[in-house]
C-alpha cells in the first residue's frame, strides 16, 4: 500500500491531459537546445502528481489484505500455474538439450521433462516448426484451461494477456494482405491465443476506417486502434506504426487496469514488469527508426507514458540521434544503463553462464564489454529478454497476486523460443551458437 | 474507489450519529444515552449467552477462514504434485484446532448457566458471570479467529512452497505451529478470565435483591 503512494510517477495513471501534456513538452524539448530538457522534465512531473491523490483512494481498499481475500477466487488457479512454473525447463535439463546431436535425441531429452510425449505422434523427420508448434499448443491448452477455471478479476486479467496477441496477429495479417496472401493461410500462422472472430473479415478493406469497422469494431481492440485512424492508407511505411500504437494504447489501457480494479501487489509487480515493457518498447522505437523516414514527432508519439524511462527519459530519446543518444537517455536508470555497457559481450556471457550455472540474471547483466554500435540492436535484444526473464521470475516471489499469471505465460513463451533455438542449431549442425538462448531457470 | 463511495462508507454513518447525538443532547434528553443504565438493565443472561455466541462464532469463522485459504491452495498445487495433498492435510488440522478451542470454552461457559427466577436474577454476582463470560468469549472469539486466519495464510504459503521445494516443508511449518499456538494462549486467558466466576445461583433469602434502581 506504501509502495504505491510512494512511487509517485512511474505509475501514474495516464490520462488525456497528462498525455497532451507529454506530447507538448515533448515537443518543445526538440525545438529548444538540447540543455533545456531539466526544466521541462520538472513541468512534466508537475502534472504528474494530480493523478496520485486517485492512487490513493485504490490502495485505501487493499490494506495489504489481499491474503485474506485472494484464495476465494484465485487460489486453486494460483496453486495450478505455480505447479506449470515449477515445470519450467531447468539449467540442467537445458545442459542436456544442448548435448543432443539429432533432433530424435532432443526429442527423447525433452519427453523425460514436463513436456512428455508431445512430438510422439509425429511423423519423422520432425521439422523445427513442428516442435515450436507442439510446444505452443500445450501452452495456449494451458492457458484456456486456467481462462476456463478463472472468475473475476482474474478472466479479466487473463483477457488482456490476449490482447498483446491480438496486436500481433491484426499486424501480421495487415502485412500479409499488403503482399497478396491468402487469408486463410494467414490465419493459421497466426497466434493461437490472438484469434478473435471477425478476422477473416479483414481481408475486405484496405483503409484503416475499413478495418475498423469491418473486423475490429467489435473487438477489444477496438479503443486501441482510434490512435491510428489519422493515417489515410495503410503501406509497409506506416504498418509499423500502427503496431507500435496499438501497442503503446495496449499496455496504457492494461496499466490503468491494473492500478484501478486490482491494486495491492498485483498492481505493484505487474507495473515493474509494464514498465520494463514500455521502455523497451520505447527504446525499440528509437534504435529502428535510425535512418528511416520516421520524424522525431512521430515517433515521440510513439512512447507509451509509463515507465522508468518517463517523463525524462523518453524526452531524451525523442531527441536521440543515434544508439549514443539513446544509451545517454537510459542514464538514468541503473538496470537499463547496463544493457548498454555490456553490449557485445552477449554471445560470450551466455556461455560463461551455462558453464557456470548462475541462476541469477542481474549477474550476468553487469558483464563488461567494448561496445560496438554495429550489433548493438541483436545484442540489446537479448539482455532485454534476460531482463524480462528476471522480472518475471520476480513476480514468483510474492503469493497472492495475479502477476504470477502474466509471468508463467511470458516464461512458457521465453521457454518456447529457447527450445525452438536450440532444436535450430541441432538441425543446422551449429553448435558454437547453441549456447545463444535465454534461460528461464 | 471513488469520492462518493468513500462518502457513503465513511461519512454518512458519521453524519447520522451526530445528527442523532446532538437532537438527543439538545432537546433535553441526553441521558436517554445511559451506559450505567443500559449495562444494569440487561438480563445478565444475555450477556453470558451473547459471549458463549461470539465465542464459538467467531472462532468457526476464523477457523473456516483459515481451511478455504489452506485448503485451495493445497487443491491447485496438488494437482501438479499430488505428494502435498497428505502432508499439508496437517495445515487444515492446524486451523480445526481453532474451531475445537472454541467449542471446549463454549461447553465450558455454557455449563455456568442454570435457570434462576427473574426475581432473583439481578445480584453482583450474577452480573459477575454474565460480564466475565461475556467479555471471556469476546477474547477466545478474536484470538481464534485472527490465529485461524493467521494459520490458514502460512498453510497456504506453506503448500505452495511444498509443491515447489519439498524441503521447505518442516521450515515453514515451524512457523505455522507457533501462529496455530496463539489460539491456545485465547484459551487458556478466557478460561482465566471466568475461573473466578460463579455459575448462576439465585438468592437464599425469600428477599428480592434490587441491587440496582434501574431494574424493575
Amino acid at each position: 500500500m506504501i509502495d504505491e503512494s510512494d512511487d509517485g510517477p512511474g505509475y501514474a495513471l495516464p490520462n488525456a491531459g497528462q498525455k497532451g501534456a507529454g506530447i507538448s513538452c515533448l515537443s518543445e524539448v526538440r525545438d529548444a537546445e538540447p540543455l533545456a530538457g531539466v526544466p521541462d522534465v520538472t513541468a512534466a512531473n508537475s502534472t504528474l502528481t494530480c493523478p496520485s491523490s486517485s492512487l490513493h483512494f485504490a490502495s485505501f481498499r487493499s490494506f495489504g489484505m489481499e491474503a485474506l481475500f485472494f484464495n476465494a477466487s484465485g487460489g486453486f488457479l494460483e496453486g495450478i500455474v505455480r505447479g506449470y512454473k515449477a515445470g519450467l525447463l531447468t539449467q540442467g535439463q537445458y545442459n542436456n538439450l544442448t548435448q543432443c546431436e539429432t533432433i530424435e535425441d532432443f526429442r527423447t531429452q525433452l519427453s523425460a521433462t514436463d513436456y512428455g510425449n508431445f512430438l510422439a505422434n509425429e511423423s519423422l523427420p520432425i521439422s523445427t516448426s513442428t516442435i515450436n508448434e507442439c510446444a505452443l499448443q500445450i501452452m495456449v491448452d494451458q492457458f484456456n484451461f486456467i481462462k476456463s477455471n478463472a472468475v473475476e478479476p482474474l478472466s479479466t486479467f487473463l483477457d488482456y494477456i490476449t490482447y498483446a496477441y491480438m496486436i500481433d496477429n491484426l499486424i501480421l495479417l495487415i502485412t500479409g494482405l499488403i503482399h497478396n496472401r491468402d487469408i486463410k493461410e494467414l490465419i493459421y500462422r497466426c497466434h493461437p491465443l490472438g484469434l478473435f472472430d471477425t478476422m477473416a473479415a479483414l481481408g475486405a478493406g484496405n483503409t484503416p476506417d475499413e478495418i475498423y469497422r469491418n473486423c475490429l469494431v467489435e473487438t477489444p481492440l477496438a479503443p486501441y486502434f482510434r490512435d491510428c485512424m489519422s493515417s489515410k492508407d495503410i503501406d509497409e511505411s506506416n504498418i509499423e506504426i500502427i503496431r507500435n500504437s496499438l501497442y503503446k494504447a495496449y499496455l496504457l489501457d492494461f496499466h490503468t487496469y491494473i492500478q484501478t480494479s486490482l491494486s495491492g501487489p498485483t498492481a505493484h509487480i505487474m507495473s515493474n514488469i509494464l514498465s520494463f515493457e514500455a521502455d523497451r518498447r520505447a527504446i525499440n522505437i528509437t534504435i529502428n527508426s535510425f535512418g528511416t523516414g520516421l520524424s522525431k514527432d512521430r515517433r515521440a508519439k510513439l512512447y507509451p507514458q509509463i515507465g522508468r524511462l518517463f517523463p525524462a527519459g523518453n524526452n531524451m530519446l525523442a531527441r536521440a540521434e543515434d544508439v549514443e543518444g539513446v544509451k545517454a537517455a537510459c542514464e538514468g536508470v541503473s538496470e537499463y544503463k547496463q544493457f548498454f555497457d555490456a553490449s557485445g559481450s552477449a554471445s560470450h556471457h551466455h556461455q560463461t553462464n551455462n558453464t557456470n550455472n548462475s541462476s541469477s540474471t542481474a549477474n550476468l547483466l553487469s558483464n563488461g564489454g567494448g561496445d560496438d554500435s554495429g550489433i548493438v540492436a541483436d545484442d540489446l535484444e537479448d539482455r532485454f529478454f534476460l531482463y524480462e526473464v528476471h522480472l518475471n521470475k520476480q513476480a514468483f516471489l510474492s503469493q497472492f497476486q495475479y502477476a504470477v499469471f502474466y509471468a508463467y505465460f511470458k516464461l512458457k513463451e521465453q521457454e518456447i523460443r529457447s527450445i525452438t533455438w536450440i532444436a535450430e542449431c541441432i538441425a543446422q549442425d551449429a553448435k558454437e551458437r547453441i549456447h545463444d538462448f535465454i534461460p528461464t531457470f | 474507489m471513488g469520492f462518493y463511495t468513500s462518502f457513503y462508507t465513511y461519512g454518512l454513518p458519521t453524519f447520522i450519529v451526530l445528527v442523532i447525538a446532538l437532537y438527543l443532547l439538545l432537546s433535553g434528553s441526553g441521558e436517554a444515552f445511559n451506559v450505567g443504565r443500559f449495562l444494569e438493565e440487561t438480563s445478565p443472561y444475555v450477556f453470558a449467552s451473547t459471549g458463549i455466541g461470539l465465542c464459538i462464532g467467531l472462532s468457526v469463522l476464523g477457523a473456516g477462514w483459515g481451511i478455504f485459504v489452506t485448503g485451495s491452495s493445497i487443491l491447485g498445487g496438488g494437482v501438479r504434485a499430488p505428494r502435498i495433498r497428505t502432508k499439508n492435510l496437517i495445515s487444515i488440522i492446524f486451523c480445526e484446532v481453532v474451531a475445537i478451542y472454541g467449542v471446549i470454552i463454549g461447553i465450558v461457559y455454557s455449563a455456568k448457566i442454570s435457570p434462576i427466577p427473574d426475581t432473583q436474577l439481578y445480584t453482583p454476582e450474577n452480573y459477575f458471570t454474565g460480564f466475565a463470560l461475556f467479555w471471556g468469549g469476546l477474547t477466545v472469539g478474536i484470538c481464534n479467529l485472527l490465529c485461524g486466519v493467521s494459520v490458514g495464510i502460512t498453510g497456504s504459503t506453506a503448500a505452495l512452497a511444498d509443491a515447489a521445494d519439498p524441503q521447505l516443508f518442516v521450515k515453514i511449518l515451524i512457523v505455522e505451529v507457533f501462529g496455530s499456538i496463539m489460539g491456545l494462549f485465547g484459551l487458556i486467558v478466557g478460561l482465566l478470565m471466568t475461573s473466578k466466576a460463579p455459575d448462576f445461583r439465585g438468592v437464599s433469602n425469600t428477599a428480592a435483591p434490587v441491587s440496582s434502581p434501574f431494574v424493575y
